[in-house]
């Protein structure tokens, strides 16, 4: 067998696995570490057909940020248990997942039984293949020359997805009246506070040595007594 | 159409190594075993020492003698520690999760060796060699793979890494792994940000991202330490260090609060093998900073062709820079005492991710300012003051948005 064919073969069943991982294991965590897997799988994938730049991207990006994100929340939301199935959060939703899965199918087989080697058999699209240049230099190529436009809409939307999120996340409370708080920082609070207690201490401790001394004295007397 | 791209993508995955570029045969499959058994061993090695020179100098510095029984001035040691573990009772939790908890110290180790796989040890870069060696009369680079991706394979196993310290921890099914590796993973993904940024300097002076490449662009004592102006660095060794998880930034398995961190419910092999790992990251690490800041293996041959011009010296100056990155390690785990938590944070987000980015846009202004023929003294002014005014309005934000926080945590205080 050829190793290009070998490879594939391989990398193709691991991304099934991990992809059918992901759709049925119960445990969060456990569908989260098959999508890594799948991604891993597709990072392969891009290697065998050159493109080496996605398939670091595909790691570092999907791999190493995204889903480690996602295990972040489920650790934290404490979601890491098997989830009951019973029934439906929404009705309809299995016979509508359904549906759309196999349209999607459906659809993809279409594709690639119709229109043949023109949706696979290409090695690259845009990024010439000759080897003579890596990738990384193609693409910054045609991103800052052909799609810079396109590039900076893009980063631009990502900007409004990062400000929007905060945006709708932070909570409306009641209007904070800055007046009613002592200005300063929280350490020159903290810092005032611990004096002032100092103060009081030291006042306390001057009552308590006061009251003391008799005792003191009475003590040093019984002592001499015996 | 299938041979041409064949060929393509071999030419591609070897990027310039010459070793792949022509017919692979026998003798190129045995060049390769070599590099990948000698680099293996001499990790596993390096390892060993590391661990007994740590345990050495801190010993020293706090009027110990440290490990001195097993073999001259104690040696053996580390070995004798790894027989012990690999011979005690493997333990795991009644509440853990089982698959999980055996994969995550091989998620740890691997990500830690495959690291080392881009880094140039030997091979001449003056005299027009550019690091090319001959073994077995067939030419390659002194580095297990030379990938097109280079040095992002090093940011992809780094961010790799992070998996086993997290699923160590939440496998074990127990809180106080749990919180180590939540700090862990929150750490280390805040300061993969600033690492990044501080790399993207180093790759706009090299032009490339392979590691020979970027070593051999600093022949001569270009250097990029101070190529970039030495803010790079920095960051990129503070970034580092958090990244490792090493003292001062150690909050992951700080024992007063969280018992032993991630590994406190491993044992035995298990337990070594998150041991080896870490050790592992910091040669990495600390070859990884010499390979992109010191010049790798660079350095005066004094005109010597054989080999101990191309494999003696060369390796010996890397030894020489490698050393000095571990002793710093090692210095700041004696000395510098942990950070708290929200310092880390505070550090890697306010501080270490501006300033990379900040100096990063004022390397790129001067670099476009130099190509375009302008004025670089008038660009770089430009650009410091493009920068200042973007720190001051962030600093300004940083101020408001902690004000605010004030305001609304201090009634809860009773002031």
């Amino acid at each position: 067998m050829r190793v290009e064919m070998f490879t594939f073969l391989l990398t193709a069943a691991i991304c099934l696995a991990g992809s059918a991982g992901v759709v049925l294991l119960r445990n969060p965590v456990h569908n989260a570490l098959s999508l890594v897997a799948t991604l891993f799988g597709v990072a392969v994938l891009f290697i065998q057909q050159g493109a080496y730049f996605l398939a670091a991207i595909q790691v570092i990006v999907y791999a190493g940020a995204i889903v480690i994100l996602f295990l972040f929340v489920i650790m934290l939301l404490g979601v890491d248990k098997a989830e009951g199935l019973d029934r439906d959060p929404i009705l309809g939703q299995r016979p509508a997942a359904i549906a759309a899965g196999v349209a999607i199918l459906g659809l993809s087989l279409t594709a690639l039984l119709s229109v043949g080697s023109r949706v696979t058999g290409q090695a690259s699209t845009l990024a010439a293949i000759d080897g003579s240049e890596p990738n990384i230099n193609a693409l910054a190529k045609v991103l800052f020359t052909d799609y810079v436009f396109a590039f900076e809409i893009t980063s631009v939307l990502l900007t409004v997805a990062v400000v929007g999120a905060v945006v709708l996340s932070r909570k409306a409370g009641p209007a904070i009246d800055v007046a009613e708080f002592p200005e300063g920082t929280t350490a020159d609070l903290l810092q005032a506070k611990y004096d002032a207690a100092a103060v009081e201490q030291e006042v306390l401790e001057e009552v308590a040595t006061e009251d003391e001394t008799p005792e003191g004295e009475a003590e040093t007397t019984e002592e001499a007594l015996r | 159409m299938t041979s041409t791209l064949q060929s393509h993508v071999i030419a591609g995955m070897l990027a310039n190594d010459p070793l792949l570029s022509g017919e692979v045969g026998l003798t190129t499959l045995l060049v390769v075993l070599i590099k990948v058994v000698v680099a293996f061993v001499g990790l596993l090695l390096s390892v060993i020492l590391m661990v007994w020179f740590e345990r050495k100098v801190i010993a020293d510095m706090q009027n110990r003698f440290g490990p001195n029984r097993a073999g001259p001035f104690g040696l053996f040691q580390t070995i004798a520690d790894g027989m012990k573990l690999i011979f005690k009772e493997d333990l795991m939790p009644a509440r853990a999760d089982p698959f999980v908890f055996k994969l995550a110290p091989f998620l740890s180790l691997i990500p830690a060796f495959l690291t080392f796989a881009i880094v140039p040890i030997a091979g001449s870069f003056n005299d027009g060699l550019d690091g090319v060696v001959t073994i077995l009369g067939q030419q390659t680079f002194m580095q297990v793979a030379d990938p097109q991706i280079g040095i992002l394979l090093f940011l992809a196993m780094s961010s790799l890494a992070i998996y086993g310290i997290m699923l160590a921890g939440w496998a074990s099914g127990s809180k106080y792994p749990l919180l180590g590796s939540v700090r862990a993973t929150a750490q280390m993904v805040s300061y993969e940000a600033a690492l990044g940024l501080a790399l993207a300097s180093v790759l706009l002076i090299a032009g490339s991202l392979s590691t020979n490449a970027i070593v051999n662009g600093q022949a001569g004592f270009r250097w990029n330490v101070w190529m970039t102006g030495l803010v790079p660095f920095v960051i990129f060794t503070i970034a580092a260090t958090a990244e490792l998880n090493r003292p001062p930034f150690d909050l992951v398995e700080a024992e007063q609060e969280l018992v032993g961190g991630f590994h406190t419910e491993y044992s035995s092999f298990r337990f070594a093998m998150f041991f080896l790992a870490e050790f592992l990251n910091t040669v990495t690490m600390s070859a990884i900073i010499v390979t992109l800041f010191f010049g790798g293996p660079s350095g005066p041959t004094f005109g010597l062709t054989n080999w101990v011009g191309v494999y003696i010296l060369p390796f010996f100056w890397f030894f020489l820079k490698l050393l000095v990155f571990l002793c710093m390690f090692v210095l700041f785990r004696a000395t510098l005492p942990r950070f708290r938590y929200d310092q880390v944070m505070d550090l890697g987000w306010k501080l270490l991710i501006p300033a990379s980015l900040g100096w990063f846009l004022l390397l790129v202004a001067v670099r476009v300012g130099s190509d375009q023929g302008w004025n670089l003294v008038a660009t770089g002014l430009a650009a410091v003051a493009g920068l200042l005014a973007g720190a001051f309005l962030l600093i300004l934000s940083i101020r408001a948005s902690a004000a605010k926080r004030e305001a609304v945590s201090l009634p809860g205080e009773g002031t």
